[in-house]
């Protein structure tokens, strides 16, 4: 029987959440790998049973376990993504595993790995045995792309949002902070930036082809060429025919911003897709605007944008939601779903309009994300 | 020779905190560890073989700076994973 499921991965474990079709009965089930950090979880959409969790233990170095299952039982990668090895001081080293995509449909047992420092990985059987995508890593440019330790976030340079083209297994989308957005058309042999347009008013070149710092890039996987992606610099639309973004964020309220983490797309209409916008005023709070939590949606590609904070708090929430931390699935009306730093997840069962707390008190959660297992 | 392993690795080796392991310095000590009890050493030494930061590796009590650090068969081995965090 198929269920439902909402994978969260939080600072100390991995915690599964399930339904039925229907949605109105939920089972937690976890901790799995309890006091380590899960980065992300994901559930393989080609079979309905492989799941990948990104894991980190402590002082410990990365891994990645891999479950046939659904989650019942684990087993380690046996070749974790690891940095090749470099000339003492020159190389990098692997500190966490925070993004992972399955490959496209065509390529069964292809996964794809995003690491902190900026690294990006592959694997060919279903995450047990991973190596470098060298034409990324080893880039001659790679270092300027991605700065150094003063361009990097608090903990650490990330490559994340990586995207698989759903019609063209060798195209591939990928995100950095700091770096931007890139993308590769022969399966990552090449790369180039993909980031005209799009503000970084945090360097001395605001016009610079990288460096830039998207914090969720989404990529529709139904429509041809049709991609999203919120920045440190506001929300964005891909128009693929000038290869330039267009900051949609410009219409949003101007009391709330376009600043933000998280992105979602709604998965078969391609001018629909929700936010969560934070403070990025003065000194970047991070938290919802005034305590005040809320959802923007828009139905027109960014033309307009409307707030959806029916049963959320309405005062003095101050949590932060991660850019891997929102999700939406893929019934009909569509659920979302959305991981807060203070362990709340928060849903909603009619493409937003009103939103129910699924669950309290779970560790600080950095991803969220759904799937249908089989 | 004798390695005492902290909890962090337990999963590795059945929870058994005391070993035998071999090799001539600790880098290829660390390779018959992970022949052994595949995974640890990556969990302890990063891939440009640097000890990863908040571990020690002691040497008859005496920290060893890098893995090329020399070994006899009769030294004894204790690693120790910082509690630090929260």
């Amino acid at each position: 029987m198929t269920r439902h499921l909402v994978l969260v991965g939080t600072r100390k474990g991995l915690f599964i959440l399930s339904a039925d079709k229907a949605r109105s009965r939920w089972a937690i089930a976890g901790p799995h790998f309890l006091g380590e950090a899960v980065h992300h979880a994901v559930l393989d959409p080609r079979d309905g049973r492989t799941l990948l969790a990104a894991v980190k233990t402590g002082h410990l170095g990365p891994t990645v376990f891999r479950s046939a299952d659904a989650g019942k039982r684990w087993k380690e990668a046996a070749r974790p993504p690891a940095f090749a090895k470099a000339p003492a001081g020159e190389g990098d080293s692997v500190d966490h595993v925070f993004w992972l995509t399955p490959g496209h449909v065509s390529e069964r047992g292809r996964w794809y790995a995003g690491t902190s420092p900026q690294g990006l990985f592959a694997s060919d059987d279903g995450g047990l045995t991973w190596s470098g995508v060298d034409g990324f890593n080893a880039h001659p440019d790679r270092r300027k792309w991605i700065g150094g330790l003063q361009d990097a976030p608090p903990g650490g340079g990330t490559l994340h949002s990586i995207h698989v083209d759903p019609f063209d297994p060798d195209h591939l989308y990928i995100g950095m902070s700091t770096g931007g957005v890139f993308e590769s058309r022969d399966r990552g042999a090449t790369w180039t930036p993909l980031n005209a347009g799009v503000a970084a008013d945090f360097l001395p070149d605001p016009d610079g082809a990288y460096g830039h710092d998207p914090h969720c890039l989404r990529v529709h996987p139904r429509t041809r060429d049709v991609v999203y992606h919120q920045n440190h610099c506001g929300i964005y639309r891909l128009e693929r025919a000038q290869d330039r973004w267009t900051r949609i964020g410009a219409s949003m309220p101007r009391e709330i911003g376009d600043i933000g983490f998280p992105l979602v797309l709604h998965p078969r209409d391609p001018k629909t897709l929700w936010v969560f916008p934070m403070d990025g005023r003065t000194v970047w709070p991070r938290v919802p605007v005034d305590g005040k939590p809320a959802v923007y949606a828009t139905r027109d590609a960014g033309k307009s944008w409307r707030r959806l904070d029916n049963g959320l708090p309405g005062a003095q929430a101050w949590f932060t939601v991660k850019r891997q931390a929102m999700a939406a699935d893929a019934l009909d009306p569509v659920g979302l779903y959305f991981g807060t730093t203070n362990g709340e997840v928060w849903s909603s069962f009619d493409e937003g309009a009103s939103w129910n707390c699924l669950c309290l008190h779970l560790p600080e959660i950095f991803s969220v994300e759904t799937a249908a297992s089989r | 020779m004798r390695v005492l392993l902290p909890s962090p690795l337990a999963d590795y080796t059945a929870h058994r905190r005391e070993v035998e392991a071999n090799g001539a310095t600790l880098d290829e000590l660390f390779d018959d560890l992970d022949r052994r009890y595949p995974g640890l050493r990556f969990r302890v030494i990063d891939e440009q073989d640097a000890i990863r930061p908040h571990i020690k590796i002691f040497v008859n009590r005496v920290q060893a700076a890098g893995v090329e650090r020399r070994l006899a068969p009769t030294d004894e081995v204790l690693v120790v994973a910082a509690l630090s965090g929260g």
